[in-house]
C-alpha cells in the first residue's frame, strides 16, 4: 500500500503499524516524538495499537530547542 | 504621525510594496516586539525588526557573550565579548537604526516575571534553546493572550510556528509537556550549523512584521521545518482540533505557569 511520510509517498507492506515505521524511519528519540495520522494527533498510549492504512499521511513532529538560555537553571 | 524625509527614504523598499506602504510602515513604528533570547536565533530576528524599523524591541536574556557565540549570533562582535548579550544588543541596534527604542531585561524568564515582561507587547519571539523556556512563553503567551512565533533548530534542520489566540493550536498542544532532561540533544550537544539561525530567526522577524501589518498568511495551524542537507522546506498542518489541550483547551487544567527543569550540563 502507498502512505504518505512526511510528504512523500511511500510503498509499505499491508498492515504495517506506527511503531514499525517508527523503526523503518530511523525516528530519532522515537519515545519523544509527536505523531500524526491524517491531521490528527496520535496519543503516545495508541501509537502501538495504530495499524496504517492505504493513503494515510504520516508526520513526525520533533523536540527542537536551539537559540539561546531563556531561563535559570 | 506622519513619517519623516528621512524615514519616507530609509523605508522606500517596504513602502512601495503594496501590502506595506506609509500606512504599514507607521503601524511597524509604532508596534512592540519582545524577544526573549538574544542568541542564534534572536540575533539575526533582532536584527532585521530593527532595520524594519519596528519602533519598540525588548530584548529579555540574561547571559555575556561567550567567544562560542560568535558563530552564529551575529548581532554581537568579537569586542562584545563579556559584555551583558542586552547591552551587547541594544548597542547593535542603535547603530543600525535611531528609530527603534531598545527595552533591556537582563533576567531569565521564569514564572514570577513572565507576564508581567510580556504584557506590554504585540507580538513575542521565542528564541530560547530549552524545553523549560518554550513551555513557559507558550503558556504565558496563552494565558496573556499574546501572539507569539516559537522556533528551534539542531544541526542543519530548523522549525518554527506561529501562535494566535483564537487561531488554531499552540505549542502545548502539539508537545504537551517538555521532554525528560537530556532526553533530546541541545545545540550545545549536538551542534548547529550557524547560518541555521539566519533562516530560522529570520522566518520568525518575517511572521511577526506580517502579523504587525496584518498581511499574507501565518503559520498558524502549521509547523514549517527546514532541512539545509536537502534544502528542502516542509509544512505540516497540524490538528485543528485543539479543545483537549492543558492550557488552551476549553477546560484548562494548567491555570498556572510552571517553571521546569532544566539539564545541568547546558548551563554554559
Amino acid at each position: 500500500m502507498t502512505i504518505t511520510v512526511a510528504g512523500e509517498k511511500k510503498e509499505v507492506k499491508e498492515g504495517l503499524t506506527l511503531p514499525e515505521l517508527i523503526l523503518l524511519e530511523n525516528v530519532e528519540t522515537p519515545e519523544y516524538v509527536t505523531v500524526s495520522v491524517n491531521e490528527e494527533f496520535v496519543a503516545s498510549d495508541k501509537v502501538a495499537d495504530t495499524v496504517l492504512q492505504e493513503g494515510d499521511n504520516v508526520e513526525f513532529l520533533y523536540f527542537m530547542g536551539g537559540g539561546c538560555h531563556g531561563v535559570d537553571r | 504621525m506622519a513619517l519623516t524625509d528621512e524615514q519616507m527614504e530609509r523605508y522606500s523598499r517596504h513602502i512601495i510594496l503594496k501590502e506595506v506602504g506609509a500606512k504599514g510602515q507607521k503601524k511597524l513604528l509604532e508596534a512592540k516586539v519582545l524577544i526573549i533570547g538574544a542568541g542564534g536565533l534572536g540575533a539575526p530576528a533582532a536584527m532585521y525588526l530593527a532595520a524594519a524599523g519596528v519602533g519598540t524591541i525588548g530584548i529579555a536574556d540574561a547571559d555575556e557573550v561567550d567567544l562560542s557565540n560568535l558563530q552564529r549570533q551575529i548581532i554581537h562582535g568579537t569586542p562584545d565579548i563579556g559584555k551583558a548579550k542586552v547591552k551587547s544588543a541594544a548597542e547593535t541596534i542603535a547603530q543600525m537604526n535611531p528609530d527603534v527604542k531598545v527595552n533591556t531585561y537582563r533576567t531569565f524568564v521564569s514564572s514570577e516575571n513572565i507576564r508581567e515582561l510580556i504584557r506590554e507587547y504585540d507580538f513575542i519571539l521565542d528564541g530560547t534553546d530549552n524545553f523549560p523556556a518554550k513551555f513557559l512563553i507558550n503558556d504565558a503567551c496563552v494565558m496573556e493572550k499574546k501572539p507569539f512565533s516559537h522556533a528551534g533548530i539542531i544541526r542543519f534542520k530548523g522549525q518554527l510556528m506561529t501562535y494566535v489566540p483564537g487561531q488554531g493550536p499552540c505549542y502545548r498542544c502539539v508537545f504537551k509537556n517538555p521532554p525528560p532532561k537530556d532526553a533530546v540533544p541541545t545545540c550545545k550537544q549536538a551542534g548547529v550549523i550557524g547560518a541555521m539561525g539566519g533562516v530560522i530567526g529570520s522566518l520568525q522577524a518575517m511572521e511577526a512584521i506580517k502579523y504587525i501589518i496584518g498581511k499574507g498568511e501565518l503559520l498558524t495551524g502549521v509547523l514549517l521545518t527546514y532541512n539545509a542537507l536537502t534544502m528542502e522546506f516542509h509544512k505540516i498542518k497540524l490538528p485543528k482540533d485543539t479543545h483537549n489541550c492543558a492550557v488552551c483547551g476549553e477546560h484548562p487544567t494548567i491555570t498556572e505557569l510552571i517553571d521546569y527543569e532544566q539539564a545541568e550540563c547546558d548551563r554554559k
